[in-house]
C-alpha cells in the first residue's frame, strides 16, 4: 500500500540519475543500512557473523566481479576462483614483503595484481566468444592454483602452499573480532558496490552492454571491442581479487591454493545466473540464497527427519544441496534468465499498481 | 510540423561541395561480386539514395563507406581526406553514423541508454571519475542527457525512454535506431532501409524525421529504400545499382528516365 511513486515527479534530469529515484527505496535502502552497520553487530552471533555473514559479503563481491564481466560485458568466465587466489595470495606477499605496507593497501594491489592476470586471460576474448572463451578461463582456472604451489616462493614456502595470513590492522586499530571484521568487510564491500553501481550507469557500463548486446553496432558508433572488453576483464578481476583477499584474511583466515578451485568458479557463476545476470542487485541476491540455501536445507531436512522419524546418512544434506541447487539452476536459466533481481523487480512493479492491475 | 512534401523547392537549403566520393570501389566475397568499380559522389547537406534490386549490393556500399568491410580495389574520400581503407572506429570520429537494415540496437538496454551510448565518442571523463560518479563525470551525464532528450522529443519517444529496447514494436525500434545515430551528431549519416516493413503512417512519419534532420541540422544523409515514392519524394539525386554495377545516377527525374534502371526494375518485377 505504501509503495507509490504517485506525487513524486522526478523534475530534473539529475533527480531522475539518481540510484534510487523513488523515494520508498531509498528509506528500504538506509534502513537495510541502518541494520547492517548497526542491528547486526549488535545482535549477531558470533557463529552468524563468521559462517554467513562474511562469506556472504565476500561472495557478493566476487558476484560482483563476475557480473560485471559476464553479465554487462557478455563475456563468460569460469576463472573466478583463479582471479580470488590472485587476490589472495598477492595481497599476502605484499604483507609479507613490503615492511609497513597499509593492509588496505595490499588489498587495492592484490585486486590491481588480479586485474593484470585477467587482462591477460581475457586476450583470447579479443578472437573468440561465448562457449568457447569459457573454456579458455578455465586456463586461468587450472593454471594459477597450479602455479601458486609449484612456486613456493608465492606461499614463503609452506607446506602445499597454505598461506596464514597477516593480522588486520589499520592505524592501529586491530581487527581481531568477528564484528569488526564484519564491519570492515561490510564497509569495503559497499564502497565496492556503489563503484560498481556508477560505472554501469556511465560511459563504461554502457560500452560494456552495447559490446554484449550487439558488437557491430558498438564499433560502429566508435566503441573500440578489445578495449572494451579488456576493461572489463580488468575491472571485474579486481573485484574478484579484492573479494579474494577479504576471503583469505577476513573468512578463512589460513587458505590453500586448492581452496580456489573450479568449484568455486562455479559457486559464484550460481550466485550471477540465481540472483541476476547484469544486476548489481542480483549479485548481492545470489550471494545471500547460495550461502543460506545449505542452512534452510539442513534446517528442513532434519526438522522433516525427526517429524518422520527418519535416519538420515551423513551424506544426504549435502547431496540435497546439488540436486536444489541443479534445479533451480536449470530453472533460472529456462525461465528467469535475469534472475531473483528480475523477480524482485517484477514483484515491485506490481505492488507500484496495486490494488489496480492496470 | 509540415507534411513531408518534397523539398526539392526548399529555398533555405543549400547544397555544399563534395563530401564525400567513393571512387572505383570493388568488393567481392569469395566468388561473389558484390560491387564492381563503383564511384560516386555525396555533396554536402544534400540527400543521396541508393536504389536497386535485392542483392545488388546497397548494404555493402554503406558498409565499406564505414568501414566494416574492407573493400578490395577503389577509395574513399571524406572530408579530403583519402582512405584505401576505412575503419569503424575512424568513421565514426570523422562524424559518419548509420542504420541498420535488420535493427541492431542494444537489446538490454534501454531507449535512453541507446541513445546515450550513440554519444560515446562525445565523452570524455575517465574510468576514476566514473565509478565515483562525481563532479566531471556527473556533470557530463546530465549535459548529454538533456541532449539525448531533444532527440527523444524531436523523434517523439518520450513514453518509451525508459523501456528496454527488445520489447517495443518494430516501428519505433526504427526511430530508437535513428535516434542512437543522431546523437552523435554526424556530419553524414547512413540509413539502409530506414521505412523497410512500415505502414504508411509510419513511413511518413520516418520521412518527416529524415527531412527534419537534413533541414534543421544540415545533415548530409545517404539512404537506402526500396519504396520508389519515397525515393521520389526526398532525394535530390539517386544512384542505381544492379548485380553490384551502377546502372544509373542523377536526379530522381533522370533516373526514372534512365532506359538501364527501367530494364534492371521490369527484370525483378516491381
Ligand atoms: N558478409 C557477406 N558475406 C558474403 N556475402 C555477402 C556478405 N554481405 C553481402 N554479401 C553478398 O553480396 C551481395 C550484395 O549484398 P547486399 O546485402 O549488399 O545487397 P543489398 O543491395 O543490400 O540487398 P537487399 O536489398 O536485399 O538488402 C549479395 O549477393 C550478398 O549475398
Ligand atoms: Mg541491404
Amino acid at each position: 500500500m505504501l509503495y507509490r511513486e504517485a506525487g513524486q515527479f522526478r523534475t530534473s534530469y539529475e533527480a531522475d540519475q539518481q540510484i534510487f529515484p523513488i523515494r520508498q527505496d531509498r528509506i528500504a535502502f538506509a534502513l537495510l543500512m541502518a541494520v547492517a552497520v548497526v542491528g547486526v553487530p549488535l545482535f549477531a552471533s558470533d557463529y552468524w557473523l563468521t559462517a554467513i555473514l562474511i562469506p556472504f559479503l565476500v561472495f557478493a563481491l566476487a558476484s560482483l566481479g563476475l557480473n560485471i564481466l559476464t553479465g554487462y560485458a557478455g563475456q563468460l568466465s569460469l576463472g573466478t576462483a583463479a582471479f580470488m587466489a590472485v587476490g589472495a595470495f598477492a595481497a599476502y606477499n605484499f604483507q609479507l614483503r613490503v615492511p609497513g605496507i597499509p593492509i588496505l593497501v595490499s588489498f587495492l594491489l592484490g585486486g590491481a595484481s588480479a586485474a593484470l592476470v585477467g587482462v591477460a586471460f581475457g586476450l583470447p576474448s579479443l578472437r573468440i566468444k561465448g562457449f568457447y572463451l569459457a573454456v579458455a578461463t578455465l586456463a586461468a582456472q587450472f593454471f594459477v592454483p597450479w602455479l601458486l604451489v609449484k612456486v613456493g616462493w608465492f606461499s614463503n614456502y609452506s607446506a602445499s602452499g597454505v598461506i596464514t595470513a597477516q593480522k588486520i590492522e589499520i592505524l592501529g586499530f586491530v581487527f581481531d573480532s568477528p564484528v569488526r571484521r564484519y564491519l570492515l568487510v561490510l564497509a569495503i564491500v559497499a564502497l565496492l558496490a556503489l563503484a560498481a553501481k556508477n560505472l554501469v550507469r556511465s560511459r563504461i557500463g554502457r560500452a560494456w552492454m552495447a559490446v554484449r548486446d550487439m558488437d557491430v553496432a558498438a564499433e560502429v558508433i566508435g566503441i573500440r571491442i578489445m578495449r572494451t572488453k579488456l576493461i572489463a576483464f580488468a575491472v571485474s578481476s579486481f573485484y574478484c581479487g579484492v573479494a579474494g583477499a577479504l576471503y583469505a584474511f577476513a573468512y578463512l583466515g589460513s587458505v590453500e591454493p586448492d581452496a580456489f578451485n573450479l568449484d568455486l568458479s562455479f559457486r559464484i557463476l550460481f550466485m550471477v545466473i540465481i540472483g541476476g545476470v547484469g544486476s548489481i542487485l542480483g549479485s548481492f541476491l545470489g550471494a545471500a540464497f547460495i550461502t543460506l540455501l545449505p542452512i534452510l536445507l539442513e534446517v528442513l531436512l532434519h526438522g522433516g527427519a525427526g517429524l518422520l522419524g527418519l535416519n538420515l546418512s551423513p551424506g544426504t544434506p549435502s547431496m540435497m544441496q546439488l540436486v536444489v541447487f541443479g534445479g533451480l539452476i536449470i530453472f533460472f536459466l529456462i525461465v528467469e534468465p535475469h534472475g531473483l533481481a528480475r523477480l524482485w523487480q517484477i514483484a515491485k512493479e506490481k505492488l507500484r499498481l496495486w490494488p489496480f492491475p492496470y | 510540423m509540415s507534411e513531408p512534401a518534397s523539398h526539392e523547392h526548399n529555398p533555405g537549403r543549400r547544397i555544399g561541395g563534395t563530401l564525400l566520393s567513393v571512387d572505383n570501389i570493388s568488393l567481392a566475397f569469395g566468388g561473389v561480386k558484390a560491387l564492381t568499380d563503383i564511384s560516386f559522389d555525396v555533396r554536402e547537406h544534400e540527400i543521396r539514395a541508393i536504389i536497386g534490386p535485392n542483392g545488388a549490393g546497397k548494404s555493402s556500399m554503406l558498409n565499406c563507406i564505414n568501414g566494416v568491410y574492407t573493400p578490395q580495389q577503389g577509395r574513399i574520400r571524406f572530408d579530403g581526406q583519402e582512405f584505401q581503407r576505412m575503419d569503424p572506429h575512424k568513421a565514426a570520429s570523422m562524424g559518419i553514423a548509420r542504420t541498420f537494415q535488420n535493427i541492431a540496437l542494444f537489446k538490454g538496454m534501454s531507449v535512453l541508454d541507446n541513445i546515450m551510448t550513440g554519444r560515446m565518442l562525445k565523452m570524455r571523463t575517465n574510468l576514476f571519475l566514473q565509478a565515483l560518479y562525481v563532479g566531471p563525470n556527473r556533470r557530463e551525464e546530465l549535459e548529454h542527457r538533456r541532449h539525448v532528450e531533444h532527440i527523444i522529443d524531436f523523434l517523439q519517444i518520450e513514453s518509451v525512454r525508459k523501456t528496454p529496447v527488445g520489447r517495443l514494436p518494430y516501428g519505433v525500434q526504427k526511430r530508437v535506431e535513428l535516434g542512437r545515430a543522431l546523437a552523435a551528431e554526424p556530419r553524414l549519416l547512413l540509413l539502409d532501409e530506414p521505412m523497410a516493413g512500415m505502414n504508411i503512417e509510419e513511413k511518413q512519419d520516418m520521412c518527416r524525421f529524415v527531412l527534419d534532420v537534413n533541414d534543421e541540422f544540415g545533415t548530409t544523409i545517404v539512404l537506402i529504400e526500396h519504396d520508389m515514392g519515397v525515393v521520389m519524394d526526398i532525394s535530390d539525386r539517386v544512384v542505381v545499382l544492379d548485380y553490384g554495377k551502377k546502372i544509373g545516377d542523377g536526379t530522381p527525374g533522370e533516373v526514372r528516365a534512365n532506359k538501364a534502371v527501367i530494364d534492371a526494375y521490369l527484370g525483378v518485377a516491381h
